[in-house]
């Protein structure tokens, strides 16, 4: 996984609640057996016209943010679906960095996974952030991790965001969490030996 | 000392392996259901990495998103389908991994198969890259959906890296009415704590109504507690839970089912245990529900009207309202059984079980589907669907004017063959009704089995209990 410090990007704002995983990647692009070039595919709905030309109107196919790196969107971004492919399509198309007033469990723990930073900031910050995004000339915003801050474009006081310090040691590392837990794996066989005593119908599956 | 403890508690604090000091838990894994979507990247990274499956007897996979509902003795037309098939059944043979294959009469749905074949159990805790892997709680286990990248990790150490949720504790009291079941009940949870009202939470369904569902209703409600934001429901395991696994190939058998039967009694949550949360519901007050938007918090009663975004106050949500409409292809105020459908789907991991089945059966029996709807049976397992041939269910759904087809996702999220078409409107008994889930452009509204079946017959929506 790419570590993650200190992102600087255009942020792209996304005014919609309740954003689901299957419109950030339809289930038709979940047919892949890779991680990579589900960019194409990010909000696809939303982004191409019937035609599959581009919908002029959609926010990141206009200028400066179809160059976007950080997206500022509603509550409750990344409801519904497990699938993985949500936070690849993100990290595929470049975004790394995203903000807004909740998020669904399952999608937040999936980015960082993936290096992409999830911040989660008080509804009204959200919203001034996003209209920053929309109207700055030069909406560019730097999530600087280390220092837990958000450098507005235009001078604004930085913002400053929670982490939780686990997450946030493995996305400025850029730890592999299998490989952290493979070092505990004397707990792992103590736990599972007991349990085995325990427990033991559930370590004879009669198929 | 701990005081009362609640049925979560009891089985996370059985389960922790090593708490950081920031809270994160190295959660130990009891059981991992696998399936073709989402597991492909994790068995390439164990590759890659030269790992193994630390318990292959602890994990069961069931290819089910992709494998077409029609015949299959010639194998899936859709190349990406198959290759994602193949590539699953090669992932299976290399890592020592159980599969049902398509052709497996055990195949299913990967929710249907678990407690069909007693993989799942109580106290455990199960995950699986799905996230309506919350159906399982419904036997008081611990069980919820994960990413691709922890499917690896389970696979690779039988743990997962968690925080400790918080817990939610949902009674349904008094009696439902007739032509009210366990879909309308969820249905209404979702309307009244919204989509997001169970982040961050487990929930446990409790009271009356609850303790009086069947083993299947219980799982319908505790599937869909993702829609309410919840990563995991959970019932507390009774005497019918221990009915329902008696016997099943792969549950507990002899000394071995005594002695676990012994330790699930005590895992109810104890009098007087605390929640961080409430709700309670009057079970008299649900009528049978239809959702009319995009969200599957967007609920109003089969004698409701769809509502107006003018009367919403919040800008984002009236936004949000508009869209949906729009989307859906609705007037505000409209009656709900004046919106014509063309196609009903009964299925899904929600409602494909031998009691959702039974309950349309007895609906469509010696009635007709309306003329010009495309109506769809798809069997949660190839035991259900064997099942309900015994009963003569097939029989009666196919006079009706049913497809009688076979097991699998199918048009729950259209990732085979079986998808609507722009602009169709659909009565289904699945679990989301979020934009183009069904097919691009499709339009969908989220029922129960008796209401998906009162639809087919008059072709649009229509209150059940005019057919009891």
């Amino acid at each position: 996984m790419e570590p993650f410090s200190k992102l600087e990007g255009i942020a792209a704002p996304l005014p919609m609640v309740n954003v689901d995983t299957d419109k950030i990647i339809p289930a038709h692009w979940l047919k892949t057996i890779e991680r990579s070039g589900l960019g194409v595919g990010l909000f696809e709905s939303l982004r191409y016209r019937e035609d599959g030309s581009e919908a002029p109107d959609f926010i990141l196919n206009r200028e400066p943010w179809r160059r976007a790196r950080i997206l500022i969107t509603g509550e409750n971004f990344g409801c519904g679906s497990s699938r993985e492919h949500a936070p690849w399509a993100l990290l595929d198309y470049g975004i790394r960095c995203v903000i807004a007033p909740s998020f669904a469990d399952i999608f937040f723990n999936n980015c960082f996974k993936n290096g992409i930073l999830p911040i989660v900031l008080p509804r009204e910050t959200v919203d001034a952030l996003m209209a920053e995004a929309e109207t700055a000339p030069d909406p560019v915003f730097t999530v600087d991790l280390e220092g837990q801050v958000i450098l507005r474009p235009g001078g604004n006081a930085p913002v400053h965001f929670e982490v939780d310090p686990f997450k946030r040691h493995c996305l400025l590392e850029g730890l592999d969490d299998v490989g952290l837990t493979l070092q505990k794996v004397g707990k792992i066989d103590s736990y599972e030996e007991k349990s085995r005593r325990e427990k033991p119908w559930l370590f004879r599956l009669a198929a | 000392m701990s005081g009362p403890k609640t049925l979560f508690a009891k089985i996370w604090d059985d389960h922790v392996i090593e708490e950081q000091e920031d809270g994160t838990c190295l959660l130990y894994i009891d059981r991992h259901l696998v399936h073709e979507v989402t597991s492909p990247q994790a068995f390439e990274g164990l590759r890659q990495s030269g790992r193994k499956v630390r318990r292959p007897d602890a994990t069961l996979a069931v290819p089910d998103h992709n494998v077409p509902t029609t015949d299959r003795s010639r194998g899936i037309a859709d190349e990406t389908s198959r290759i994602q098939v193949e590539t699953l059944e090669r992932n299976c043979a290399e890592f020592g991994i159980q599969l049902f294959d398509p052709l497996d009469i055990r195949q299913g749905i990967v929710h249907v198969i678990g407690p069909e074949q007693g993989f799942t159990l109580p106290g455990t805790t199960i995950v699986c890259g799905d996230s309506h892997t919350s159906t399982h709680g419904a036997f008081g286990a611990l069980a919820f959906g994960i990413g691709t990248s922890e499917v690896e990790h389970v696979l690779a150490t039988q743990t997962l890296l968690q925080k400790r949720p918080k817990t939610m504790r949902i009674a349904v009291e008094g009696e439902l009415p007739p032509g009210v079941g366990a879909k309308d009940v969820i249905l209404a949870i979702i309307g009244r704590i919204g989509t997001a009202g169970g982040t961050g939470h487990v929930i446990e369904y409790a009271g009356e109504v609850v303790r009086g569902l069947s083993m299947e209703g219980r799982m319908t409600i505790c599937n869909m507690s993702i829609e309410a934001g919840a990563r995991a429901g959970l019932v507390a395991p009774d005497d019918k839970t221990f009915a329902y696994l008696a016997g099943r190939p792969m549950a507990p058998k002899g000394a071995l089912w005594e002695q676990a039967v012994a330790f699930w009694r005590t895992l109810p949550s104890d009098a007087g245990a605390r929640y961080d949360k409430e709700v309670v519901l009057d079970a008299s007050e649900i009528e049978p529900l239809v959702t009319w938007g995009t969200s599957p918090q967007d609920v109003v009663p089969v004698t409701g009207r769809v509502p107006d975004p003018a009367e919403e106050s919040d800008p984002q949500r009236r936004a949000a309202m508009e869209r949906a409409l729009s989307y859906m292809g609705l007037e505000p105020g409209t009656p709900i059984t004046e919106i014509r459908i063309d196609t009903v789907f009964i299925g899904s991991c929600t409602n494909a079980r031998i009691e959702d089945l039974r309950t349309v059966a007895r609906i469509v029996e010696g009635r007709r589907v309306a003329p010009g709807i495309r109506a769809l049976v798809v069997p949660g397992s190839g035991l259900v669907k064997h099942q309900a041939e015994e009963e003569g269910i097939d029989r009666i759904l196919r006079d009706a004017g049913f497809e009688w087809r076979e097991p699998g996702c199918s048009m729950c999220l259209a990732m085979n063959p079986d998808k609507l078409a722009p602009g169709e409107r659909c009565a289904s008994t699945s679990n989301r009704n979020f934009e183009g889930r069904q097919g691009k452009g499709g339009r969908t509204h989220l029922v129960s089995p008796a209401m998906a079946a009162a639809a087919a017959i008059e072709g649009r929506f229509a209150d059940v209990r005019k057919f009891l």
